[in-house]
């Protein structure tokens, strides 16, 4: 965090070459590796002499290739991130919301809400914050509801283990979802439901101000490395955890074992999932490996795919924490606007796929 | 005498913040009192978007995030020094 700023041209110091050729090299070996997966985890399997054909062998095989395919990406996702975090501070992100109006405000908030870092135990003073700034509620809610959804480590596990069209599918339907459940919000004028010591720092306004210096390009890709660490070693044990159980899903459940409980045939699947998924709380990373293991036995992907948003996107926490600033009827709207939304999502997809 | 405060409604990062910031006064001898912040309407009294913040003799000095021990000494001696916690860092709970 100290040392001179850089007077003369990025590119030459030799500090930033340093990085920049230390980025590069890892982004090589992380390609290397990743394109010999298959062939590692075939190599090890014959090592220990066992085969695919049974059931045991068909399910270490799924294990040894999937941990590290999805370590990988993840690493590459969530370094990326970290470095896109620098650019985009919540007070940066509340200059450019503030002022804005319904409708174009609402798919900025939930394009925001994608590169701009949040935790949930920030949301009140950011949800506060954005109001004190002008930044309307439909909006702001927009903002609430993206950036926790369509966060860094669900897309990188997704292109993991579904590939990059679903990835992109999610991260769509994540905004739809959010700018849709903006807008429902802001026409509802639901202003009064804040809580009352809310609206009265409401009429305080605060004049945003993005603070913060530019940084050097060491000092963000330092970033993105402590973004991954801090991440990476967070969730590393649920993905081997949940890869396990996939691993031993897809090899001990009977195929087609999914099919008449969350097949596309069946109707009240989408909103039992959601139901489900609303109050549960826990992060992409326990979830999507089991996920991964139910579509495998014939679960619709729709079904799934909003079953994992409703767990994502809501949860019993975040409505705690929630119902300081919002009175009941407000929150009871936003999970009730975020739900539908969410299902209207998994019948699409569920047709459409 | 410094006055520190930790604003955080009592997730995990806010407390390693606060153990932290105690580490250091107490390795350097920094004679400070220290006060947890948790009731959110004080908090916002500070106009932060993001928690863990730290405050010393009610100035923020770095918020969303866990400095390390070395630059929490730095901010903690010296004041800030314009270029703690601006950068919209994710490291919070």
């Amino acid at each position: 965090m100290t040392g001179p700023r850089q007077k003369f041209p990025e590119a030459l110091v030799p500090e930033n070459v340093k990085w920049i050729s230390g980025v590069f090299a890892a982004a090589l070996l992380l390609i290397l590796l990743y394109s010999n997966l298959e062939r590692f985890a075939a190599l090890s399997l014959q090592i220990a002499g066992i085969t695919r054909a049974d059931r045991f062998g068909e399910a270490l095989y799924f294990f040894i290739y999937e941990v590290p395919k999805v370590l990988l990406l993840l690493t590459a996702v969530v370094f990326v991130m970290g470095v896109v975090h620098t650019f985009v501070s919540p007070e940066r992100t509340r200059v450019l919301l503030s002022g804005r109006r319904t409708g174009f405000g609402n798919v900025m908030a939930a394009g925001l809400g994608i590169v701009t870092p949040f935790c949930s135990c920030s949301a009140v003073p950011l949800f506060i914050g954005f109001l004190q700034a002008g930044v309307p509620l439909g909006v702001t809610f927009s903002f609430l509801v993206s950036a926790p959804m369509i966060n860094e480590v669900a897309l990188a596990l997704l292109f993991g283990m579904f590939g990059w069209k679903v990835a992109l599918l999610y991260m769509i339907m994540g905004l739809f979802v959010a700018i849709a459940a903006g807008l429902v919000i802001g026409q509802l004028r639901m202003e009064r439901y804040l809580e009352d010591w809310v609206q009265k720092l409401q009429e305080r306004t605060v004049f945003p101000e993005a603070d913060g210096e530019p940084m050097s390009w060491p000092l963000r890709l330092g970033e993105g490395i402590s973004h991954l660490r801090e991440i990476v070693g967070k969730v590393w044990l649920y993905i081997v955890l949940g890869v396990g159980l996939g691993a031993g899903i897809h090899g001990y459940v009977p195929e087609n074992f999914m099919v008449s409980l969350m097949g596309e045939n069946v109707w009240w699947s989408v909103p039992v999932a959601v139901l489900i998924g609303v109050p549960m709380y826990s992060n992409a990373a326990g979830i999507l490996p089991v996920v991964e293991a139910l579509l495998g036995k014939g679960a619709a992907l729709g079904t799934v795919m909003a079953f994992m948003m409703s767990v994502i996107a809501l949860s019993a926490p975040e409505m705690i924490i929630l119902r300081k600033v919002l009175k009941p009827r407000l929150i009871a709207v936003f999970a009730g606007v975020v739900a539908v939304g969410i299902m209207l999502v998994g019948f699409v997809f569920n047709l459409v796929l | 005498m410094k006055k520190v405060k930790i604003l955080g409604s009592g997730c995990g990062k806010c407390n390693q913040l606060a153990d932290a910031v105690k580490a250091v006064i107490a390795s350097e001898g920094i004679e400070a009192s220290v006060e947890k912040v948790e009731d959110i309407q004080q908090i916002m009294a500070y106009n932060i978007l993001s928690t863990p913040a730290l405050v010393v003799d009610e100035k923020v000095l770095c918020k969303g995030r866990v400095p390390s021990h070395e630059e929490l000494k730095e901010l903690l001696t010296n004041g800030p020094k314009g270029c703690c916690g601006n950068h919209g860092s994710s490291n919070c709970c």
